[in-house]
């Protein structure tokens, strides 16, 4: 696949630096980007070649293929050792960072799971978000900094684990009003402790509302 | 002699046109001829749109394979599938008519956009876990190169349904059936939860009348009904579906007699020319066409009576008409600064009033649906205020008491494509024309269900019968046969 890959290289770079998720070769652009001016080579080729486009599709469906086939469950493993040893094979076999909807399934009985890091998982989403209630009876710690794909939406159903005492929310670049999410969420769990973003990072500050130094030099005239 | 004296005569007139085609106005024009005759000829060369005698790029084209009619969020679907199922790349050539680009009176934008497994029908489950499933992997259906991809806005907060006395029997046998139906060995994943239970977990409750309540625990939820057309629309035409606006006003059918193995007498119908309308205009366009798929919501009836469907005496299967009408429900948001908090489902309440949470500003969207009597006028989408003031808020605040005070600040009115039989959907071909086949009537359930509708569709006009999901219950011909499939919970 290196010859491949090397050509899809031509496609312009995407703003969500980390891992690389299927959604490169679906070339994400921003809405005021205006597609005409920049077309990468590959992008000409396939407005006007069907095989260059048949090509593209088939490339990324096999990207997304692959995290599929990284996250399926170790049945067979989970049948001779037990749910435990399952969820750690998972972990270890292809970096957790792989974890999607289907991942979870892996983490999802272990009743006894205490502490959950998710950070930096770049395919978790809401979808996901919203599978962890299995888990309520003993998660009490759970760290979700830097997923690209959570947003406040997918933190609503985080209620349904009572026993949490510890959430990490900072740095979710999808969540739009971060201060005002983290007050809700800490509304939502009031025995949590919620650490988000910093409370100064949501406050704009325009050049007349900072507070006038009364004892600074006068300008003179 | 006659051509002497007239040759002259034209000489000096032509010597006069001469002359004033030197003034500004006439060389313009000769410039405009001059554009005009180039775009002809090009209309000529092979490959560019062929405008030779006039204008037809806004026309539909003279033939189509299937001919959708209605281009919301079921035609789109069905359109979808077609083109997914298809064997060969290319094979069937889909025109989605629709009347309202805008759509403005569409039942697809004007959704709460609300899906949930707690139905009462098996076949209503599987639909929408079906529905779900694609929904979660929707970037890869509806993945297109080189555009951004498909946000749904997806809340999975769930469903909460409140049962009475009366009702909490039922609720538990339809919470045991969605628990067991199984798509892919999948249940639905609903907990009853008594009303202690109730009350510890959604401390902003009154639990007075309530003796059961089922919740969703996942799969369940709202999301923005708007950016799944807008989603579905980007692929189908990038799939190579055409799209028209237009109105179908004529079918140009044909009939048959054939005679059924009883020795009974039956027309069969077929159609063979859509005649699509322009807008503000009479000009229109015969489309000949193999198929058509009735997918025009709240109007599936009218569509219906083009196509002879009910032309007949009462009684028999040509006279029974389809029984999906226009129904209009109201949509209101409010504004409740101590109201209930992020964790807030869709709640449905004993009487029929439902809310949800609408974004993080403490704004609220709900709604009741009228009893029969209350009915109001589906001639047009003006709201009723006096409706939340008497029939909605006093039951939202008994129910939940911080909603005694709260500010109305926008509402809406849309239309349910009701099926007056059985509030269920019409999924099928007709039993006499032949051609036709029926995706509406879902009365208020159509956004939730459209993916698994279309597959459905596809299927059974692909392959002739229903693979994925059997809506074998869901065909014309219970109307005739007077077998009712009702859903229970109707929202």
């Amino acid at each position: 696949m290196a010859a491949p890959r090397a050509v899809l290289r031509l496609v312009p770079p995407k703003w969500n630096v980390g891992r690389r998720g299927f959604r490169d070769l679906s070339g994400v652009v921003t809405p005021e980007r205006n597609l005409r001016k920049k077309r990468t080579l590959l992008q000409f080729l396939s407005d006007h070649f069907y095989e260059v486009e048949f090509l593209r599709e088939y490339l990324l469906q096999r990207q997304i293929q692959k995290v599929h086939l990284d996250n399926r469950a170790y049945s067979h493993i989970e049948s001779t050792y037990g749910p435990d040893i399952a969820g750690a094979y998972f972990v270890l076999k292809h970096g957790g960072a792989v974890i999607n909807y289907h991942g979870l399934d892996s983490l999802l009985s272990l009743k006894e799971l205490q502490s959950l890091s998710l950070q930096r998982c770049p395919h978790l989403d809401d979808w996901c978000l919203s599978r962890l209630y299995p888990l309520a009876g003993s998660l009490q710690e759970l760290l979700l900094a830097g997923c690209p794909r959570i947003s406040e939406r997918g933190l609503a159903c985080l209620h349904h684990l009572p026993n949490l005492r510890k959430l990490d929310i900072s740095d979710l670049p999808a969540v739009e009003f971060p201060s005002l999410t983290q007050i809700l969420v800490e509304e939502m769990l009031p025995n949590c402790e919620v650490i988000g973003t910093d409370w100064a990072q949501g406050l704009r500050q325009g050049p007349e509302e900072q507070p006038q130094d009364t004892a600074g030099p006068i300008p003179a005239e | 002699m006659l051509r002497r004296v007239l040759r002259p005569t034209l000489g000096r007139s032509l010597l006069i046109r001469g002359l004033s085609s030197r003034s500004g106005n006439s060389i313009l024009d000769w410039d405009g001829n001059v554009s005009e005759i180039k775009k002809k000829i090009r209309s000529l060369i092979p490959g560019e749109p062929s405008n030779f005698l006039y204008d037809t790029k806004h026309l539909p084209p003279e033939h189509s394979d299937v001919v959708i009619v209605g281009g919301g969020v079921i035609g789109l679907s069905v359109a979808f599938w077609l083109k997914t199922l298809e064997k060969r790349r290319g094979a069937i050539r889909v025109l989605v008519v629709e009347r309202d680009q805008t759509y403005s009176k569409a039942s697809t934008g004007l959704s709460v956009g609300g899906i949930r497994q707690q139905f009462s029908l098996p076949q209503n489950v599987q639909l929408s876990l079906f529905a779900i499933d694609f929904l979660r992997n929707i970037n890869e259906h509806l993945a297109v190169a080189d555009a951004p991809p498909v946000d749904l806005q997806f809340n999975p907060s769930g469903y909460l349904l409140l049962a009475s006395e009366e009702g909490a029997a039922v609720l538990e046998s339809n919470v045991r059936m969605q628990s067991h139906v199984s798509l892919r060995q999948e249940g639905a994943k609903i907990c009853l939860m008594s009303p202690a239970q109730l009350q510890k977990k959604f401390p902003w409750i009154n639990v007075e009348g309530v003796a059961l309540a089922s919740y969703g625990m996942e799969n369940e939820g709202w999301f923005d009904p708007w950016s799944l057309l807008q989603g579905l629309r980007r692929k189908v035409q990038s799939m190579g579906v055409f799209f028209c606006q237009g109105e179908v006003t004529r079918f140009v059918t044909s009939s048959s007699r054939m005679r059924t193995s009883v020795g009974e007498e039956v027309n069969l119908k077929r159609i063979h020319e859509v005649h699509v309308k322009m807008d503000n205009s009479l000009e229109y366009q015969p489309v000949k066409c193999a198929i058509v798929i009735n997918a025009a919501g709240a109007w599936s009836g009218q569509v219906a009576e083009l196509a002879g469907v009910g032309k007949g005496p009462p009684g028999t299967l040509q006279g029974t008409k389809l029984p999906v009408e226009p129904r209009k429900r109201f949509v209101y948001l409010w504004h409740c600064p101590q109201g209930p908090g992020l964790e807030t489902p869709l709640i449905t309440d004993t009487n029929g009033v439902y809310f949800r949470r609408e974004g993080l500003g403490k704004n609220y969207v709900g709604g009741r649906s009228p009893t029969e009597e209350e009915e109001p006028d589906p001639a047009n989408l003006e709201v009723d205020h006096d409706f939340f003031q008497n029939k909605v808020w006093p039951h939202l605040a008994q129910r939940v008491p911080a909603f005694e005070s709260l500010k109305v600040r926008s509402a809406w009115a849309g239309y349910y494509d009701y099926n007056t039989f059985d509030q269920n959907g019409v999924v099928g071909p007709h039993p006499l024309v032949v051609n036709m086949y029926f995706a509406t009537g879902f009365s208020g359930h159509g956004l939730q269900h459209a993916v698994g509708v279309g597959r459905a569709v596809a299927e059974i006009l692909l392959n002739g019968h229903f693979q994925t999901i059997d809506l074998t219950p869901f065909l014309f011909s219970r109307f005739y046969l007077e077998e009712k499939v009702l859903e229970q919970n109707i929202i």
